[in-house]
This record gives structure tokens, sequence and C-alpha cells, in this order.
């Protein structure tokens, strides 16, 4: 908002940050990053048909570990992702709305896309 | 665009610790936001202590009694001091609130009090409402009928109806959930805010209006209603326990029931 020459108040700086803000913010964040991880998924998808030598490739660079804690990254974003974006199908059919119904069903998220991820990065990642 | 920092007008600084309440056994401390205008001066932070024996209990009482005090300087609206006029809405220990509603018993440690978040400060705390209510003004809070009432009464209204508008229509607009929403904190100019959206909802549902239509109109546009993300600080926010959040959701639900 333009004042003029008057001071903006303090927002980021000050709020105290909440369940509501901050999964919210989580939300925008790992969808970015999921764009980007989708770079690497259509290289992967590319390589599976471009045949065994591409393949080969692709298969050596994703089983090096700093590849696979990127890997690990993108399945917890893909799970909070997948999660808070249920969340938000129940807000939009007007659903959810109580401060305790919010907080319950972000916190439920929070855990279930951490065990989520857990499993999926230990069982199939590592 | 999100702008992140503060600009460099109105980064804080670090102000005069003014003391007080020496000996006291219950003194609280407060550290409170000044901006002097015409100064030239960035804002700062002023801290103060009150003895929390010889006050009243809410965040305003203390602000009554630092004024009265310690330093007459310091700026605040206030008015009705019992939560019903709006007036005293600030940020308190991180969220906002209404400061006469606020207890000091709820906050623990140093009570940070700054004005309402994102907005131009006019001076101390407090800041310029005028896009605020003119946003408020845009959504025609007033009945629009094509219809003339019937000559013998009033236009009437089932209990049912009457119960849909109770708790949007119980709004103070103090502006506690608008400058609560980092959505709002981003676009204010073309994002009506949480306040406005449940004055909309407020004339939407109301039985007697008859330009729901031209209501749901106003609002079809990527930035005035949509560019609520659902983030919820407005409800958490409200000291009345209302609920924007959910109204938004409902002109929402509203907008594509009539796409079919």
């Amino acid at each position: 908002m333009d004042g003029g020459e008057r001071p903006l108040s303090p927002h980021l700086q000050v709020y105290r940050f909440q369940i509501t803000m901050v999964l919210s913010s989580l939300h925008r964040i790992t969808g970015l990053l999921l764009s980007v991880g989708a770079v690497a998924l259509a290289w992967w998808l590319i390589a599976l048909a471009s045949g065994p030598e591409a393949y080969g490739v692709v298969e050596q660079v994703f089983a090096m570990w700093p590849f696979k804690l990127l890997l690990a990254g993108w399945t917890f974003c893909f799970f909070f992702h997948l999660c808070n974006g249920i969340r938000h199908l129940f807000w939009d059919a007007g659903r959810g709305f109580e401060p305790a119904q919010y907080r319950a069903s972000g916190w439920t998220v929070v855990v279930v896309s951490v065990l989520a991820s857990a499993g999926f990065t230990v069982l199939v990642i590592f | 665009m999100a702008q992140f920092r503060l600009p460099a007008n109105s980064r804080v600084r670090r102000g005069r610790d003014f003391g007080g309440a020496e000996g006291a056994t219950a003194a609280r401390k407060f550290e409170v936001y000044r901006y002097e205008p015409g100064s030239g001066e960035n804002p700062r932070v002023d801290t103060y202590s009150v003895d929390m024996d010889e006050c009243g209990p809410m965040v305003l009482d203390v602000l009554i009694k630092i004024k009265d005090e310690i330093d007459p300087s310091l700026t605040f609206r206030r008015s009705c001091r019992e939560g019903i006029c709006g007036s005293c809405s600030m940020n308190v220990d991180g969220t906002n609130a209404l400061a006469c509603i606020k207890p000091v018993e709820e906050v623990r440690g140093v009570v940070r009090i700054y004005p309402l978040p994102s907005m131009p400060v006019v001076k101390d705390l407090v800041t310029d409402l005028t896009n605020f209510y003119a946003q408020y003004a845009s959504i025609k809070p007033w009945l629009e009928a094509r219809t003339p009432p019937p000559p013998d009464r009033e236009r009437l209204q089932s209990k049912e109806d009457q119960e849909k508008i109770d708790e949007p229509s119980a709004c103070i607009l103090c502006a506690c959930c608008s400058t609560s929403c980092p959505s709002y904190w981003w676009n204010p100019e073309r994002y009506l805010g949480p306040a406005a959206l449940l004055q909309a909802w407020r004339w939407i549902v109301d039985s007697r209006d008859e330009t729901t239509g031209e209501r749901l109109d106003a609002l079809e546009d990527p930035f005035r209603l949509y560019r609520c993300h659902t983030i919820l600080n407005c409800t958490a926010a409200c000291p009345k326990d209302l609920n924007p959040g959910r109204a938004i959701a409902e002109i929402k639900k509203l907008m594509a029931e009539r796409q079919h």
C-alpha cells in the first residue's frame, strides 16, 4: 500500500507463526519444488523410452546418495502437497472451518505426510 | 507482489527504555512500536515497565497508564473499552487483537505491541484505514432491492433467514482479520480482504436483498475474491469469534454453483 511518506507497519517480522500460515506457505513451497522435481521425473521417463543405454545413465545418477537425498525431499513434498491438497478440497466443500477442526486437520497433515514420506524413503529410495 | 522486507523508511530501530515500576512485585515489560510523523526518523520500539498491581488487567489499561503516567506522547485509538467499537485493534504478542479485551496475563514474557500489520502508520499505533474502509464501501454494504417494500409493513424475514446474517452482522470492522492475512499484505489494493468479503457474504445471503447476481459479478475477479488461499489467519485472529474464512469459502461455492 502506498502511504506516501508513511512507514509500513511490520508484518512477517512480527506476526506469530501459527499452523494456519505455516502450512499454507509450506503448501506453496512444496508445490514449487514439485514442479522442479517434474523435470527429474520427465528425464527419467524420457530415458526409459529411449532404451537401455540412456536408462543406464539415469540409473547411475539416481543411485548417487546426494540425488537420493533430493528424491527423499521430493517425496516429502509430494506427500505433504497431496495431504494438504485433500485438506483444501474439504475447505472448498465448505467443511472444516472451525478453529479446532483446521488445527487438527493441519497437524494430521503434518503427521501423515512425515510418516508416509519416511516410509516411502526407507522402503523405496534407500 | 510479495514484499517480504519492509521498505527502508519502515525498518524498526531500538528506542528508549523508560524503565518505571521500580521495586514492584508484579512488574511487566512492554515493548511498544513508536513512530513520530515529520521527524524524518524511522519507527522505533520503546520499552516501558508497568506494575500490574497498580493497573487494570487488559493491554489497553496498560497503554492508558503509560500515556497518563510515563509518556503522554504515546498515541493509540480507543473508545468503548469493551470490545464492541473495534477502535483499539492492534498486534499484541504477534497476533491481532482488541487491546481492551486482551488480558496481559495471556502473554508470556515481554509484551510486544505493534500497529495492525502491513498498514501505513499515521503515528505510533494508529494506522491509516482509508483503503480498508473504501474496500468495505465497494461491496455495497446496504440492502439493494428492485421491488418496493410492502405498503403496510417492513420487509420481513423468517427466523432461519435472519440467523444466516446474525453472525456476519456482528462484525465490528476492527480490521484484525484483514491485516492478519498474508494475501492482504501482498495485495492490499486488489484483494478485498476477509473483512470486506465477510460483509459481501452478509448481503449475499440476506433473503431481502435482490442483487445477489450483481454482488457475485462484482467479486468474479482473480484478485478481489480469489486471492484468498484459505490461510485462515483471519478466522484465528477475529476477536469476535466470527469466521470470515468460512464466509469466503461459501462465496466461492456460490460462484462455482452458478457456473452450472
